[in-house]
């Protein structure tokens, strides 16, 4: 496949990277510095120029180009730039935004702006951090079929009564597979005798409800979160107030600009809104900051959050969730006591690239970088494994693949070994990066 | 001090001959309204030199003032000197008829105060009167019938009639309406002002045209039998004089009855029948628009809606219970009449429903003489002037939405004053409130408890001046009354008493207060600053 990156940024050229292995890419920006480094650094072609421009992406060959993705700083010129591809006819257009207006208004129509998907950054990493918030233990969770079916990973902490139980002594939910065991480096696909160890992650797959029993199983001592603090009034400190909002929640939002705060104030009734300098120790002691359950930071640079985060631990916070501009700061982040760092730009990133990837997959979500995947797919009428058990599909399959989920006409189905697969399914499934074309080849 | 300076024109920067010239133009087209009592007089075969007079006198008054500028140019400070000297010029004209038929007979409107007083309270919709003797043996079927035009025509405003109708002042139109319309700010039904304007008085007109069909149709039918015995003998005529005047002032929230003893004249279906328009009446314009345009959810998601049905219903139950249980009997010196209302469920409850209405919404009408209740019922009923009806509605008062955003800025002001940084917008429904309009709110309701305590003061100085008895819960209600353009009060201003005995500069104190409350107090005010008139 050829396809087309306009914008060098972190995100376009992290695209560009994880694309250029397997496609050729071409990677188009406005700073011939830019251009250089990534065609000097990736094995990919740069042109240099402005990607809204017809000319130029003559020049970068889109008439031979099946996918183009805009993926530049500014949403409106990638917006015009999928506007602009959209005249030739073969192109997959790609935009990335930042606001979520734009999202909403290409929601409501098929291909608005001449876009055909749109990934929005903020809302991204705010859904990340309420599915984090909504599970108390997870690091990581996905949603699939509609929300039907959730993905969560989790870390197993020392104290944790899961620590030291088999699969089969862990396994106490209807709906709840357990795909994966990450230890170390490896990948183990559990079988109902392996022991689950502290520190592991496991990655389970299941109704929502399940996935949140297990958590609680994890954990017992802990109830879920009720005291919430959002600092930073950044989009995405808005948009996860809303989402947390709309879950039911009352969080707290603390955020310096009177103007701002006012703003924020406005269009959150159920949350209550501090303007203060999210820093000043005495203000958040007064206001008994350390005793919430979760505080996220929102705010504008990274040191920031970080240093929000910190300050936060030492009164007290259970659990902390920054937001990490430049993607390498993540693992520091985690390192020296953030509990989750949540990346924007890796998200969206990932977002494109899996969507690139697995156009045949309806959503996709990464696990641990792309050591591997649970993908979401729809079975076709005529497809093979129509009347297929589940036992046969995985004969044909990798050890690696594990049927974490079916949905079929919108109810749950726990996969079996004589589960049979009907037209119309959804079906779950986690695999490991190796896997991913064997099963995309089968179903 | 601003006033020295308007000869030399030099320091004033607001184009008053605009202003005057406009009122003059609002006037010319009252000897349009002017008209129907001269018909009235025709039918009736009454002296038609009264209204032929008052016709032309304000047809050439108009006509005078509207040539002090030939191309008037409507700016926002114009609009508001407009608006105030409209309802002012008015009033003045709206004597006339008082006057004119009043000369060389014993009525009290014969004295210019008087006739100010009365014209004032009809056309601010209050409804107190200084007319000594209500009936058709000293008064005209005209006049009383002018009388309750003044309060329809005052009712839905008399400057938004003027857009509706006057293209020359669509442009500052909205400015206009705002300073004539109760309650903070208005909505825009439709993209042009006067086509809003228009809808407001069709909403109005065809729901007063409603109720008068209705009562007219309740006499057909024998269900209102009183109606029509006003005059010897019993007739068609009469019910439907009745009708049309009753009508004319309950959509107004105004009060007036050509009946002396107001609705108590009435039978109970009848007095059941007006209930629901008392109730419309207090309800915003634009919502019963948006009802009828097919949008019942918009009136039934509005807050102040909600708020308006809760505090008329626990305020009827409240009283429904007091007057079942007795609480109506002022001891054994009470009529029989009075003592009959315990214990008989309809009669607590309509008479308990109907004198809510009337006062929460300021129509001022009397279902019965609630100045014979017992003190506790009396002290309710005035508490419940203070409500007022709701914003975009013709009741007077400090409308619900005002008492709704207190209220909740009251609550913020608690809760900041534990969390000093919380920023917590004032909310109205789901939509926050722009701290201004929250500002000029807690304003207004200052200025209006001013307006009425000091009003009150005045009032009780003025009367001890001339050595009235005027006790202070008879100064009170006055002044509350006025204000908030409700009509009667209690004590010798009761529902079947009347405003005469007060001294003459009293008089004018109160048709201030109806003048001031009827256009909400703060646009007058901002006339009497000097910052107004020259920067």
């Amino acid at each position: 496949m050829r396809v087309i990156v306009v914008g060098a940024g972190e995100v376009g050229s992290s695209i560009a990277a994880d694309l250029s292995s397997d496609h050729e890419v071409t990677v188009v920006d406005i700073d011939g510095g830019q251009v250089e480094s990534i065609s000097y650094g990736e094995d990919v072609l740069g042109v240099e120029g402005d990607g809204s421009d017809v000319e130029t992406l003559e020049e970068a060959g889109i008439e031979e180009t099946d996918m183009l993705i805009a993926s530049t700083n500014d949403d409106r010129t990638n917006i015009v730039t999928c506007g602009t591809a959209s005249v030739f006819d073969d192109v997959f257009t790609i935009a990335r935004v930042k606001s979520p207006q734009y999202l909403r208004t290409w929601e409501r129509g098929s291909r608005v702006f001449g876009a055909d998907f749109m990934v929005c950054t903020d809302l991204l990493a705010a859904e990340t951090i309420t599915g984090v918030i909504g599970l108390a233990t997870a690091q990581d969770v996905d949603t699939f079929a509609d929300g039907a079916v959730q993905m969560a990973e989790f870390e197993i902490p020392a104290e944790s009564p899961v620590a030291g139980q088999t699969v089969e002594e862990a396994d106490r939910f209807d709906s709840l597979t357990f795909a994966a065991i990450l230890r170390g480096d490896s990948i183990i696909i559990p079988r109902g005798e392996t022991r689950i160890e502290a520190d592991d992650d496991v990655i389970v797959i299941g109704s929502p409800e399940s996935t949140r029993a297990f958590s609680a199983a994890i954990a017992p001592e802990q109830s879920g979160p009720k005291d919430i603090v959002i600092v930073g009034g950044s989009e995405v400190g808005y948009q996860t107030a809303k989402l947390l909002e709309a879950r039911g929640f009352s969080p707290r939002f603390v955020e310096h600009d009177p103007d701002r705060a006012r703003w924020l104030a406005e269009k959150l009734p159920k949350t209550t809104v501090m303007q203060n300098d999210a820093t000043d120790r005495e203000f958040l002691d007064r206001e008994h900051v350390g005793t919430a359950d979760v505080l996220i930071s929102t705010l504008e640079n990274d040191q920031q959050n970080l240093l929000a985060c910190l300050l936060a631990e030492q009164l007290g916070v259970d659990r902390t969730i920054a937001v990490v501009d430049t993607v390498q700061f993540a693992d520091i982040f985690e390192a020296v006591g953030v509990d989750v760092a949540v990346s924007p730009r890796e998200a969206t990133a990932g977002e494109i690239t899996r969507f690139t990837r697995g156009r045949r997959a309806e959503n996709v979500a990464l696990i641990e970088g792309n050591r591997a995947e649970v993908l979401e797919f729809e079975v076709d009428e005529d497809s093979d494994a129509v009347g297929c058990t589940i036992r046969a599909l995985a004969g044909e399959l990798p050890d690696d693949v594990v049927f974490g989920a079916i949905t079929r006409e919108e109810t749950l189905i726990t996969p079996r070994g004589d589960t049979m697969l009907a037209a119309g399914d959804h079906v779950v499934v986690f695999a490991s990066a190796s896997a991913i074309d064997a099963v995309t080849g089968v179903l | 001090m601003s006033l020295l300076s308007l000869g030399s024109g030099g320091g004033i920067r607001v184009e008053w001959r605009t202003s005057v010239a406009l009122t003059g133009r609002v006037l010319k087209y009252l000897a349009v309204p002017l008209c129907v009592p001269l018909v009235v007089a025709l039918l009736y075969g009454d002296d038609i030199l009264t209204f032929a007079v008052a016709v032309v006198a304000t047809f050439l008054l108009g006509f005078a003032l509207e040539q002090l500028d030939p191309d008037p140019d409507l700016g926002a400070r114009e609009a508001l000197l407009m608006v105030a000297l409209t309802w002012l010029a008015v009033a003045v004209v709206g004597t006339l008829p008082y006057l004119i038929a009043g000369m060389g007979t014993d009525s009290t409107l014969a004295q210019p105060v008087n006739a100010l007083f009365e014209s004032m309270s009809g056309f601010t919709t209050t409804g107190a009167t200084v007319m000594g003797n209500i009936s058709f043996e000293q008064h005209s079927h005209a006049l009383l019938l002018w009388r309750q035009l003044t309060q329809w025509l005052g009712g839905m405003g008399i400057v938004v009639l003027a857009i509706a109708i006057l293209p020359e002042l669509s442009v500052g139109g909205a400015q206009l309406m705002d300073a004539e319309a109760p309650g903070p700010g208005i909505e825009k039904l439709t993209p042009r002002i006067a086509e809003t304007a228009r809808v407001l008085w069709l909403v109005y007109a065809g729901i007063t045209a409603l109720e008068i069909v209705l009562l007219f149709v309740f006499h057909l039918v024998g269900l209102a039998p009183a109606m029509d015995n006003l005059v010897a003998g019993t007739d068609h005529a009469a019910a439907a004089y009745n009708a049309v005047a009753h009508g004319l002032t309950t959509m107004p929230t105004g009060g007036f009855s050509p009946e002396a003893r107001s609705i108590e004249a009435f039978s109970a279906a009848v007095q059941w029948l007006i209930i629901p328009f008392m109730f419309a009446a207090g309800v915003n314009f634009a919502l019963t628009w948006r009802l009828l345009s097919g949008e019942p959810r918009a009136l039934l998601d509005d807050i102040e809606f909600r708020a308006y049905s809760g505090i008329v219903g626990v305020f009827s139950v409240v009283l429904a219970t007091l007057l079942f249980t007795g609480g109506a009997d002022v001891g054994p010196g009470a009529l029989d009449f009075y003592s009959g209302i315990a214990g008989d469920i309809e009669a607590s409850l309509r008479h308990a429903v109907f004198q809510t209405l009337a006062m929460v919404t300021t129509t001022g009408y009397a279902s019965i003489d609630f100045n014979a209740w017992s003190q506790p019922l009396k002290y309710l009923l005035l508490f419940a002037m203070f409500i007022g009806g709701s914003a975009g509605s013709t009741g007077g008062g400090i409308k619900i939405v005002r008492w709704i955003v207190i209220i909740k800025s009251v609550k913020r002001e608690l809760f900041t004053s534990i969390h000093p940084e919380a920023v917590s917008p004032v909310r109205l429904g789901g939509n926050a409130i722009d701290e201004r309009a929250v500002r000029g709110i807690q304003a207004f309701t200052l200025v209006y408890m001013l307006c009425f305590g000091f009003g009150a003061a005045l009032l009780m100085l003025d009367a001890a001046r001339v050595g009235l008895d005027l006790s202070a819960f008879e100064g009170i209600a006055a002044a509350a009354s006025t204000v908030g353009n409700v009509g009667p009060g209690f004590g010798r201003l009761g529902p079947m008493g009347f405003y005469e005995f007060f001294p003459v500069p009293s008089k004018l104190l109160m048709t201030f207060l109806m003048w001031i409350g009827r256009l909400e107090i703060i646009p007058v005010l901002v006339l009497l600053t000097s910052s107004y008139w020259r920067s």
